[in-house]
C-alpha cells in the first residue's frame, strides 16, 4: 500500500465533515472518488494535500505515518495536487509560471539574477512530458482552458509526486481534450503513480478508473473495482436513493400561451438565438462552460447589453431592459453567483428576503411598511424552509450555502414571479436543499408560473424540464421535447460544434 | 473589559468617549467648562454636524465626497454674490431669500455633477469629489480674484444669534437636518436603498434598486448640507469667501469615521456621526483653549481619526470571523 487513511475523521466547529474514513491507495493505479457536494470528498484531499488538518485518526504513507503540515510540506512528500480552480497568473508566462516558486538563478559578478535559459530549457522538457507543444515564453493568458489544465499538470510533475490529485480536470475541457487528458492520466499510472481522480461526470470515472470509492455525507458507503459498479448503482450509493424520487415529478400541462419570446438576440460570440417560453413551462438550458447559457440570460434581464434583438412579454415588446422593469413585470432572476450577486452577506436574513419586494410595501412619503413586509418576507422564508436563529438580527454570512440559496429564492418568490429564472441553483448546495429547491420548483409551476432553469448538472434538467435547449458555443445547438429527452443525445448536442472544429 | 469596549457598537463607544473627554476638558483645559464656551462649541457644531451629514449619507454607499470644501467656497461667494449690497443685485428683503435659495441651489447642483460622474460614467468617487474639489475651489478664487465680498444684509449675518422661543435659530436648523436624514435613512424606502447600495451594488442592481438615481442622490444631498454648512459659515464671518472651508475636509471626514460608519460602506447612522461631529469639535475647542499650536492640533486630530479608522477596521474584520 502506498498510502492508507486510516479512521479519517474531520469537524469544523461542531459539524463532523468526515466520519471515519479508511481507505487506501495502490501504486501504479487510478482511484475514483465520487459523492455529491459536500460529500467530503475536498475536505478528505484536502487534508491528503497539506491544507487542513485532521481532527483525529491518521495517514501512512509508504507505512511511515504522514502528517502535513502544509501543501508545501505534502508536495516534498511527494504528492500533487491538481485543483479545480486552476491557480495559474494569466498575466506572466509558462515559464515563469512553473518556477514561480523556485526560479533558476545565476551569478553574475556576485549577484544574484533570473536565469531564465535555463528555466526556458527546463520547461520545455517538462511540457514534452505532457505533450504541451508551445513555446515556455507563451503568456497563460493565451492559452486554451485544457492548455492552462497541462501547464497545470506539467508543474505537477516537475516535482516529481508519487501521488497526483485530480479534483474535477474535465468541467472547462471538451471531450476531444478530455480524452487527451485520460491518456495522459493513463500513462502516469503506467509510470507506477498512484492517481486520485475526482469527477461528477460518472462516465468518466468508469472508464479511467481501476477503483472507486463512494462517499455520503461523511463517510465511505463503498470502495471496490470499477467493473463492480455501473452508473445507476453508483448514483443510488452517492444520493442514498434512487433519483427517481431525489427529484420529484411533476406533469407537464403546456398551456400553449407564450409568456416571453426571445428573437434574434446576439451580442459577441452569443447568437443569434430564438426562443419561447411558454406559460407553466420548465425551459431547461444545457451547455458546456463558456457554451453562453449565462452571458445570453443576463442579456436578456437587461445586465449586459445586446447588440441586436427584440423581446416581447406577453406578446408586448420590451425596450431599454432592466432589472426595475423585469420586477415589475413579474420576471426574477436569480444568478448564478449567491455571494456576489445575489446576496447582501453582511445584512439580516430579512432585509435580504425584502430586497426586491420593497417598493411595493411603500406608504405615504415613500416610508417602508415595515410591519407588513417583515410579516411577508418572515413567511416567505419559512414556507422555503430556510433554517435560521433569528430572523431579523441574524446575517446571511452565518448561514450554509443552501440556506443561503434558500434566502435568495426566498427573495424572488416574494415578488410573485410569473418567469423565474435561474442559473446553476444548486451549484454548491447540499443534497437536502436541493431536494427542496425542486420541490419549489414544481409548485412554482404548478400554480401558473414559468421557469428558465440553467443548468449544468443533467441529471437535473431531465427529471425538471418540459423542454431542454442545448446551447454550444453561443448558438442553440438542439432542442429536445420532454419526450425526447436522453441523456447521451443531450450530451452529444453540447458538444456539437466544438467536437466539429477540433478535429 | 477593555476588548469588549471597543467592541460594543460604534454609537456606543463614541457617546461614552465624547462624555469622558468632556469631563476631564471641564477640568484641564481653562475657560472650557463657561456659558460662553458652550455656546462656541454649538456653534462650531452645528455647520459640521450639518455637512458631515451629508457625508455620511455618501459613506453609506461606499462613496467619498471630497468635494465639500469647493462647495462651500463657491456657495459662499454665491450667496455673497446675491445678497452683497455691493453688488446690489436685488433690493434688501428678497435678497436674503434669493441669497440662501441660490445658496442651495449651486450646492445641489455641484453634488448633482458629482453623483452623475459616479452613476451613471462610472467613475470612482474618490476621482470624481478630488477633482471637483480642485475645479470648483480653483473656480471660486478665479471668479472673485481673491477678494472677499462683504456687506450682506442685515438680518443675514444676525441670523446665528437669532432665537425663536428662547432657542438659538441654528438649533432649529441643525434639529430638522438631523431629523430629515435620520427619517431618510431609517424609515424610508431611499434610506433601506442607500445601505443595500453599500452592502453590494451588484446585488441591489439586479433586485431592482434604482442605483444610478440613489447614488446622485446622495451627492446630491451632500452638496446640499454643504451648502447649509456654508450659509451658518458665510453668516458668521459676515462675508462671501472664495477659501472659506478649506480646513474643514479633515473634520468632516474624521467626524463620520469616529462615528463608526464603515469607509466600505453599509454601515453608518446618523446618531453615530452627531457624537462623531461633537467630538471632533471637543477636541478642536479644548486644543485651542489650553493654546496649542494649529499644528499640534492638526497632528492630534489626525492621530485621532486614524486610531479611529484602526479601530474600525478591526471591529469589521472581527464581524467577519465570528
Amino acid at each position: 500500500m502506498l498510502l492508507e487513511f486510516k479512521d479519517i475523521h474531520k469537524s469544523f466547529g461542531e459539524v463532523a465533515v468526515l466520519k471515519g474514513i479508511r481507505l487506501a491507495l495502490e501504486t501504479g493505479s487510478v482511484l475514483g472518488l465520487v459523492g455529491e457536494n459536500g460529500a467530503g470528498k475536498s475536505t478528505l484531499m484536502n487534508i491528503l494535500g497539506g491544507i487542513v488538518p485532521l481532527s483525529s485518526g491518521k495517514m501512512e504513507l509508504s507505512g511511515k505515518v504522514y502528517s502535513p503540515d502544509s501543501p508545501n510540506d505534502a508536495q516534498t512528500n511527494g504528492i500533487a495536487f491538481i485543483h479545480q480552480e486552476l491557480n495559474l497568473f494569466p498575466n506572466l508566462s509558462i515559464a515563469e509560471n512553473l518556477f514561480i516558486v523556485n526560479f533558476p538563478k545565476k551569478k553574475v559578478m556576485g549577484c544574484h539574477f533570473l536565469d531564465r535559459k535555463t528555466a526556458r530549457e527546463k520547461t520545455e522538457k517538462i511540457l514534452s512530458q505532457v505533450g504541451l507543444d508551445v513555446s515556455p515564453n507563451m503568456p497563460v493568458a493565451n492559452l486554451t482552458a485544457a492548455q492552462r489544465q497541462m501547464v497545470e499538470i506539467a508543474k505537477a510533475l516537475s516535482t516529481n509526486p508519487k501521488i497526483v490529485i485530480f479534483d474535477e480536470p474535465t468541467t472547462s475541457l471538451t471531450r476531444h481534450e478530455a480524452q487527451k487528458l485520460f491518456n495522459l492520466i493513463r500513462s502516469l499510472k503506467n509510470e507506477g503513480l498512484a492517481i486520485v481522480f475526482i469527477s461528477h461526470n460518472l462516465d468518466d470515472v468508469m472508464q479511467l478508473t481501476d477503483h472507486i470509492a463512494v462517499l455520503r455525507d461523511g463517510e465511505l458507503i463503498a470502495h471496490d473495482e470499477t467493473t463492480s459498479y455501473t452508473i445507476p448503482t453508483l448514483v443510488n450509493l452517492m444520493i442514498g436513493r434512487d433519483m427517481g424520487d431525489f427529484i420529484p415529478r411533476r406533469d407537464t400541462v403546456t398551456s400553449g400561451e407564450t409568456c416571453l419570446e426571445v428573437s434574434g438576440l446576439k451580442a459577441g460570440y452569443i447568437g443569434p438565438l430564438d426562443f419561447s417560453i411558454e406559460k407553466g413551462e420548465v425551459l431547461g438550458f444545457y451547455g458546456l462552460v463558456g457554451a453562453g447559457r449565462s452571458e445570453m440570460i443576463r442579456m436578456v434581464y437587461g445586465l449586459d447589453p445586446m447588440e441586436m434583438g427584440t423581446l416581447r412579454w406577453n406578446g408586448r415588446k420590451m425596450h431599454n431592459l432592466n432589472p426595475v422593469k423585469w420586477i415589475k413585470q413579474g420576471v426574477a432572476f436569480l444568478t448564478e453567483n449567491r455571494q456576489d450577486e445575489g446576496l447582501m452577506i453582511d445584512q439580516t436574513i430579512a432585509k435580504n428576503v425584502q430586497l426586491a419586494v420593497l417598493p411595493r410595501y411603500t406608504k405615504s412619503l415613500n416610508r417602508v411598511d415595515y410591519k407588513e413586509v417583515g410579516k411577508r418576507s418572515r413567511a416567505q422564508a419559512d414556507a422555503v424552509n430556510t433554517k435560521y436563529q433569528n430572523f431579523t438580527t441574524q446575517v446571511v454570512s452565518t448561514l450554509s450555502g443552501g440556506n443561503q440559496q434558500k434566502v435568495v429564492l426566498a427573495k424572488w418568490l416574494l415578488t410573485k414571479p410569473e418567469l423565474l429564472i435561474l442559473d446553476e441553483p444548486t451549484k454548491g448546495i447540499d443534497i437536502g436543499a436541493k431536494h427542496e429547491i425542486y420541490t419549489l420548483i414544481n409548485a412554482l409551476v404548478k400554480s401558473g408560473s414559468s421557469t428558465v432553469l440553467i443548468s449544468s448538472e443533467i441529471e437535473e434538467l431531465l427529471g425538471l424540464c418540459d423542454r431542454i435547449i442545448v446551447m454550444s458555443e453561443g448558438r442553440i445547438s438542439r432542442e429536445f421535447k420532454k419526450e425526447e429527452f436522453e441523456r447521451s443525445a443531450i450530451l452529444e448536442a453540447a458538444l456539437h460544434h466544438t467536437e466539429e472544429e477540433v478535429l | 473589559m477593555k476588548a469588549s469596549f471597543f467592541k460594543t457598537s460604534g454609537a456606543a463607544s463614541i457617546i461614552y468617549l465624547c462624555l469622558g473627554y468632556y469631563i476631564v476638558m471641564a477640568f484641564v483645559a481653562p475657560g472650557f467648562f463657561t456659558v460662553n464656551n458652550t455656546w462656541n462649541l454649538l456653534y462650531n457644531l452645528l455647520p459640521l454636524l450639518v455637512i458631515a451629514i451629508g457625508q455620511t449619507f455618501v459613506m453609506i454607499t461606499a462613496g467619498i465626497d471630497l468635494s465639500i470644501t469647493s462647495i462651500i467656497a463657491v456657495t459662499s461667494i454665491t450667496g455673497g454674490y446675491l445678497m452683497s449690497s455691493d453688488t446690489a443685485i436685488f433690493d434688501s428683503p428678497e435678497s436674503l431669500i434669493f441669497g440662501v435659495l441660490g445658496m442651495l441651489l449651486v450646492g445641489i447642483s455641484i453634488g448633482t455633477l458629482n453623483g452623475i460622474a459616479v452613476a451613471r460614467f462610472g467613475m470612482p468617487a474618490f476621482m470624481v469629489t478630488l477633482t471637483t474639489m480642485m475645479l470648483f475651489s480653483g473656480l471660486a478664487i478665479w471668479l472673485t480674484q481673491s477678494q472677499n465680498i462683504y456687506n450682506l444684509p442685515e438680518a443675514f449675518v444676525n441670523m446665528p444669534y437669532s432665537s425663536f422661543l428662547g432657542i438659538p435659530t441654528p438649533v432649529y436648523l441643525g434639529v430638522i437636518v438631523l431629523g430629515l436624514s435620520y427619517f431618510l435613512l431609517n424609515k424610508t424606502l431611499l434610506g433601506e436603498w442607500i445601505y443595500a447600495i453599500g452592502l453590494n451594488v451588484e446585488t441591489s442592481r439586479i433586485s431592482g434598486v434604482k442605483v444610478a438615481r440613489i447614488i446622485i442622490f446622495v451627492y446630491a444631498f451632500s452638496g446640499f448640507c454643504a451648502a447649509i454648512g456654508a450659509i451658518f459659515y458665510t453668516a458668521r464671518l459676515e462675508t462671501g469667501s472664495p477659501v472659506m472651508g478649506q480646513n474643514i475636509l479633515l473634520d468632516v471626514i474624521g467626524a463620520v469615521v469616529i462615528g463608526g460608519t464603515s469607509l466600505f460602506g453599509g454601515k453608518g447612522k446618523i446618531i453615530w456621526t452627531f457624537f462623531g461631529a461633537f467630538f471632533m469639535v471637543l477636541l478642536d475647542n479644548s486644543l485651542n483653549l489650553m493654546s496649542l499650536s494649529f499644528f499640534l492640533i492638526m497632528i492630534v486630530k489626525g492621530s485621532v481619526i486614524l486610531i479611529a479608522a484602526l479601530l474600525n477596521a478591526n471591529r469589521e474584520k472581527s464581524l467577519r470571523t465570528t
